[in-house]
């Protein structure tokens, strides 16, 4: 019998069977190179499932949002969910794969109460992108890891295990939208591993294709973990991580098993290529039961789902409706803004962040100027940035920027402009309405500030002579007291040159 | 010459989760032995040249709107449960390892085969 | 026929007379105000309970229901208010399509209790268009088997010989017409499915083209070889169900886009035009040995007739004919394998008492709930699709598949129709082929082809053995080809009365030889 290609296993990951473990002399993690595969798996936000019209959104009671197609009724049978096609395509794009032109479903089978059919309809042989390259920043560094693919799934419904002897099954959750998203072994390090997962969160929001909570499971993520003596070139055996669900359990996770693998190695012994679940109240990981037979998955074309065409037409239209990716704005920023790397990554962390701050700068603002005000003001008064991409978001990117340009013509001192800021926040008001009604422009007028200035120095006798005397210092003084005098409205440098004028005269 | 033997007849049962007595797995094994030799004449046929013929309709996916249509009531949904307890489906208690945390297994996560 | 009665219940002695009735006439009828809808389902409702006891055709009755539908169309046609094309005429459907809130169970332990909470695309365009559903019919468990043996609510008799099987799967849908138990019914063809059994009852069947019909609602056995097709006594009245229930469904992803051909035209073409010049194509291998003699005899007669029409006969060629059992077996066994899956006794039908782990509520489920078949057919799956095997058999399998579908559409470039026997034997006895699976797998030899391939075939009547069985005709055409296949059936049927002949009721006690 000829091998064919839907043998199951890992693509791209190499077993290492038979490859050299170590027991030459010497401990320490230095001589040995951490390599990592991980997949994640993006839960899409479409509004309903992959297969079928029941609702996929989270948090409904269990089992009130689903139908018979996701229950895996008799007779029922699957219709692909063009939303779910568009986010893998544009995810896709953003990641520089290959869409394919065909891509097929395939048929999982295992036996497990959360998984209706008996079977995960998935994408084995053809799915609809290949490779593919992830670029993030580990330490202001570029990093680039390569992906092998990008392929859709469903999701399985969720076990409960409660009371003794019984388990609760809840499908709520049975076909929704998945993109899995599987690395090449490039990654190096636990640090790095927790960058990347953070690295496709960011850009999977900005594609506003997944919200990448990790926490709720929306995002989830599983790692492939080998060691080899460095400079060898065939791989170790890999154990498989499971259940690390945030960015510090991947990073906690990876480095646990790394040691753990180590100590084996070191001691001479093997490592077993098994599935290990993270146990993060307990800090350690735990071994599943392997058996020699474990996932044959058994995969064969799924009949009920003719292959999916991708046209050339199809992914022009994407193409042109795709959002700029976070690393792109993180390059325009840095570059062309000349905006330092850690604003330009707090900019880039969040999409509407990002587009805020560049519809302030189209409204006029000068780039340092709106990153300042953006990152200062606007960020420390919202809880989560997605409110600025609303519509009724408080201040407005253009209303930002006719801020920023009364400041820089001098009609409103720094400190000023932040009180109106708070104002036009509190009060959904712009700064000319507030400016103007409030008569806060900041007084330029040299002859009132000189009337003003006549007016102190009159009123100060004793510091107009120890001024005079010598004590230049008392000039903070007489600005202070014009200042105090104007109401606080008085441009300080103005004051400071007229007064100089009289004390001088 | 036979095809398949009783030891393997076993595993399949398993695999496919059907509970065989010793008189039935005798029983099975003749059967798909016979069954396998009958099959066996395609390998007479040359298919080198030959793409595989997994769908009888020349059309491609089609696909649907991303609207949500009525969803079941959680009574319609659980209507045939063999078990309920509340609005959930009741299983005897799972047990994916000794020693390993309980909570929800991530999606892809099944239980060793066998 | 019994004129209307002024009251909404009739007693026997005043129903019509519908053994034997078409639809078309019964649907004409009922428009026409000759009968009330609920007199028909009287009519029928009372054949069922005096006879259905000999022949075991229906594993559920809804006289309540059906009455109350029928009444609301008689209701609707004295208001004025608009009535479907079948408005009145009763049918059954295979317990294989879901019924909203009526038990479906394919004649399996494992679904007993089922109900389902919506209705099959096929059954609602048959209740849309008017028509009184009598019950669920019986089967084999899960379309498996080819003599409803297999079922695990009891045998269906042959209702022209009490000891002979009805065909299979769909064997209580060709008896309960055959017997006008009910005046149409749906059924499945997988491998042959529903011509063979309507060959064995002596009605007309139709397996469509793959996708014409919509499986939503069909519990499936092999995804890529169900057909949902219908039963009638009359070429006509078999297209004119197809016509209501074929048509694009955006709830199945593999049924056909196109719209819905003209089928009742197709059929009057053929038999008032004729077929002068369609050219009929005779394959080879389809008269080889093991045909039983008087099956041959009937069905070269029948070509000679449809010659005589005026049709020129070719002899063609399938060569891949003698790989197509081995093909199909290898294809619905590995699909079968995977869609029984779901029956694992968590979400719906049946679970096995005292289950104390996961692995004993799968294993024992499945062991007490399925049958010998289904867990055959289900190793057989499992084994094939292993890793390892996949490509030395399905893999196989599924490139001879196309070598038989390239088969086909060579054979139709030189033919516009093929005629073959639909079964190279008569109804056989209950027992005969239950010892040895390849026995009754080898019966679905000339059926199973056109599942591979996905291309339209019926069968009709197109003779007696002198034991009185019927023998069947099966008319291919090419995909889509639906209008051909019907033109030249229809044509048959016009010049012969084979399809008039009608078996006799049973004796209550079922002692009809």
């Amino acid at each position: 019998m000829s091998t064919d290609s839907i043998a199951p296993g890992r693509a791209g990951v190499g077993t290492g069977a038979g490859a050299r473990e170590s027991t030459a002399g010497g401990t320490g993690l230095g001589k040995y190179e951490v390599v990592i595969g991980l997949e994640v798996h993006a839960q899409l936000a479409t509004r309903s499932k992959i297969f079928s019209g029941s609702s996929a959104a989270f948090g409904a009671e269990p089992n009130a949002a689903t139908d018979p197609v996701c229950l895996g009724l008799p007779g029922t049978l699957p219709v692909l969910n063009r939303a779910a096609v568009l986010a893998a395509v544009k995810l896709g794009l953003a990641v520089g794969s290959h869409i394919r032109q065909t891509c097929r479903f395939t048929r999982k089978h295992y036996f497990y109460p959360d998984l209706p059919k008996g079977f995960q309809i998935s994408q084995f042989d053809e799915p609809i992108c290949e490779g593919g390259t992830v670029r993030f920043r580990l330490h202001g560094e570029a990093r680039s890891v390569r992906l092998v693919r990008i392929h859709l799934e469903e999701d399985a419904g969720k076990n409960l295990h409660a009371a003794a002897g019984a388990s609760f099954v809840d499908y709520n959750r049975a076909g929704v939208p998945l993109c899995e998203i599987v690395s090449e072994p490039d990654v190096r390090s636990a640090e790095e591993a927790s960058e990347y997962v953070r690295a496709l969160r960011t850009l999977v929001r900005y594609l506003g294709i997944c919200d990448g909570n990790m926490e709720e499971g929306s995002m989830r993520c599983d790692a492939n973990v080998s060691l080899r003596l460095r400079g060898a070139e065939r791989l170790g055996t890999k154990a498989e991580l499971k259940n690390m669900n945030s960015f510090k359990n991947v990073r906690d996770a990876i480095e646990h098993e790394v040691r753990r693998q180590a100590a084996l190695l070191d001691r001479g012994e093997r490592v077993i290529q098994e599935t290990r679940l993270w146990d993060a109240a307990r800090g350690l990981s735990v071994a599943m039961r392997s058996k020699e037979h474990a996932h044959d998955y058994r995969y064969f074309p799924e009949p009920d789902l003719p292959p999916l065409v991708v046209s050339d037409a199809y992914l022009a239209d994407v193409r042109a409706s795709m959002p700029e990716i976070p690393e792109a704005r993180y390059a325009r920023y840095t570059a062309l803004a000349a905006l330092s790397p850690q604003d330009a990554s707090v900019l880039c962390a969040e999409r509407e962040i990002a587009d805020y701050f560049d519809a302030t700068v189209r409204a006029g603002a000068a780039p340092k100027k709106a990153a300042n005000w953006v990152i200062n003001e606007v960020l420390a008064r919202v809880d989560d940035a997605r409110l600025l991409g609303e519509a009724g978001v408080k201040v407005a990117p253009t209303a930002l920027a006719e801020l920023i340009a009364l400041v820089d013509a001098g009609t409103l001192s720094g400190k000023l402009g932040k009180d109106v800021f708070l104002r036009m926040w509190a009060e959904g008001r712009t700064a000319r309405d507030i400016v103007a009604a409030e008569g806060l422009a900041q007084v330029s007028d040299t002859d009132a500030i000189r009337a003003a200035g006549e007016r102190v120095l009159a009123a100060h006798p004793d510091e107009l002579r120890r001024y005079r005397a010598g004590e230049r210092k008392l000039m903070g003084f007489f600005v202070g007291a014009v200042m105090k005098e104007m109401g606080g409205k008085a441009n300080p440098k103005g004051a400071n040159e007229v007064l100089k004028l009289l004390l001088e005269g | 010459m036979s095809r398949i033997r009783p030891e393997e007849v076993r595993e399949i049962a398993v695999l496919a989760r059907l509970a065989l007595d010793d008189e039935e797995i005798a029983r099975m094994t003749q059967d798909l032995d016979a069954i396998l030799g009958y099959v066996a004449a395609l390998g007479e046929l040359d298919t080198t040249a030959t793409l595989p013929m997994t769908h009888a309709v020349p059309f491609d996916c089609p696909l649907r709107e991303d609207v949500v249509t009525v969803a079941l009531p959680v009574d319609a949904a659980l209507a045939n449960a063999p078990q309920r307890e509340a609005s959930f489906f009741r299983v005897p208690r799972i047990v994916p390892s000794a020693g390993a945390p309980s909570g929800a297994m991530t999606a892809g996560t099944p239980p060793e085969e066998g | 026929m019994a004129s209307a009665a002024s009251s909404s219940t009739t007693s026997a002695s005043t129903l019509p007379e519908v053994r034997g009735a078409s639809i078309a006439t019964l649907a004409e009828g009922v428009r026409a105000g000759r009968w009330k809808a609920r007199d028909l389902t009287e009519a029928y409702l009372d054949r069922v309970a005096r006879l259905d006891g000999a022949l075991g055709t229906y594993l559920l009755v809804d006289g309540e229901r059906a009455r109350r539908r029928a009444s609301a169309i008689d209701a609707a046609r004295v208001e004025g208010r608009p009535l479907g094309p079948l408005a009145g005429v009763p049918i059954a459907l295979k317990d294989i399509f879901i019924t909203r809130d009526i038990e479906t169970t394919c004649a399996s332990k494992i679904l007993r209790g089922f109900h389902p909470p919506y209705e099959s695309t096929p059954s609602q365009r048959l209740a849309d268009a008017g028509t009184v559903m009598l019950g669920k019919l019986n089967m084999d468990e899960f379309a498996m088997g080819s003599s409803n043996e297999n079922s695990s609510r009891g045998t269906v008799k042959n209702p022209w010989s009490l000891a002979h099987v009805p065909g299979g799967s769909s064997g209580g849908s060709a008896a309960a017409v055959a017997a006008s138990l009910c005046a149409g019914a749906l059924g499945t063809d997988t491998g042959g499915s529903i011509r063979q059994p309507a060959a064995l009852c002596g009605v007309v069947g139709i397996k469509p083209t793959y996708g014409r019909v919509s499986r939503h609602g069909v519990v499936a056995f092999a995804s890529s070889l169900d057909h949902p097709g219908p039963f009638g006594r009359t070429v006509d009245d078999v297209a004119t169900l197809l016509e209501v229930i074929a048509g694009p469904d955006p709830m199945d992803a593999t049924s056909i886009p196109t719209p819905v051909g003209r089928y009742r035209e197709a059929v009057r073409a053929g038999s008032q035009a004729g077929i002068a010049g369609v050219r009929v194509g005779v394959p080879a291998e389809y008269f080889g040995a093991g045909m039983d003699a008087e099956v041959e005899s009937a069905v070269r007669a029948a070509i000679a007739e449809v010659e005589r029409a005026g049709a020129n006969v070719v002899p063609v060629s399938l060569p891949n004919t003698k790989y197509a059992i081995a093909t199909y077996y290898l294809i619905c066994t590995a699909e079968a394998s995977s869609n029984l899956a779901r029956y694992d006794g968590v979400r719906f039908g049946y679970r096995t008492p005292d289950a104390h782990s996961l692995e004993e509520l799968y294993t024992r489920t499945r062991g007490e709930g399925f049958g010998w078949e289904p867990k055959r057919r289900i190793m057989l799956g499992t084994y094939v699709l292993r890793a390892g095997y996949y490509e030395a058999y399905y893999g196989k399998a599924l490139k001879a598949r196309r070598l038989l579908a390239d088969d086909f559409a060579a054979a139709f470039a030189r033919c516009d129709v093929m005629l073959t026997p639909t079964s190279p034997i008569p109804a056989f006895r209950f027992g005969e082929k239950t010892a040895d699976p390849l026995q009754m797998y080898l019966a679905d030899v000339m059926t199973v082809a056109a599942n591979l391939a996905g291309i339209p075939a019926l069968s009709q009547c197109c003779g007696f053995t002198r034991a009185g069985l019927p023998i069947g005709l099966q008319v291919m055409g090419p995909p889509l080809g639906e209008e051909a296949v019907f033109r030249v059936a229809g044509a048959y049927e016009a010049r012969t009365d084979w399809h008039r002949r009608l078996p006799e009721d049973p004796r209550a006690s079922g002692g009809v030889a």
